[in-house]
């Protein structure tokens, strides 16, 4: 598989996915559910 | 003046300049000196000489410093909550803690990773040129790995609005 970070795109893409990820982590951590 | 302006006013400017500068050099480095350099390279001759002896090392200078005071800002903001963020000890801290967790990875990229790496790539230290292909590539994943790390980074940095709204808790 190709490295995603190989390609400016896929930076962009993986740092929003990322974004996603933790924001719905930081909402169970504060107990939002 | 009073403690609380200098403390929350002037020291969020102050984090805030540092943060623009080092973000804004660490784009620079992947939305443009990275194709612009790949492009000079292909050129006959090779035309990137310039953009390596005088835009990197004076690009990197500012960068690695900014992160650094960036930090140290972002610090000093926390203040007596410097724990409570890092150790995510309260709800309210949870969002600024996530954001200062990637500010630190991102910081320790810059030192340990990027600027070691780059030393050798710009000839600032002595490297065969095997060792520079594989400082490029080290550097190279670093720096790409903060770009992608500062956008849920700036995202939590300016939270603090969203959990006042009650979106982090809904």
């Amino acid at each position: 598989m190709k490295n995603p970070l190989d390609s400016l795109w896929g930076t962009v893409i993986s740092g929003l996915v990322l974004t996603v990820v933790l924001y719905f982590l930081a909402r169970a951590m504060m107990g939002g559910g | 003046m009073s403690w609380e302006f200098i403390h929350y006013g002037l020291g969020r400017w102050v984090h805030i300049l540092f943060g623009v500068m080092w973000i804004g050099l660490l784009y620079y480095f992947n939305f443009v000196q990275v194709d612009a350099m790949k492009k000079a390279a292909a050129d006959t001759p090779p035309t990137g000489a310039g953009i390596s002896k005088h835009v990197a090392p004076l690009a990197l200078f500012y960068f690695r410093w900014a992160a650094v005071g960036t930090w140290v800002m972002g610090a000093f903001l926390l203040g007596d909550k410097f724990d409570e963020a890092f150790l995510f000890k309260e709800h309210a801290y949870v969002p600024i803690g996530i954001g200062a967790w990637l500010g630190t990875i991102m910081l320790f990229n810059v030192w340990v990773l990027i600027w070691p790496n780059q030393k050798k790539i710009l000839g600032l230290k002595p490297a065969s040129d095997e060792e520079k292909a594989k400082a490029r590539r080290v550097a190279f994943l670093a720096s790409r790995t903060n770009t992608m790390l500062s956008i849920p980074m700036i995202f939590f940095m300016s939270s603090s609005a969203l959990f006042h709204r009650g979106l982090f808790a809904g």
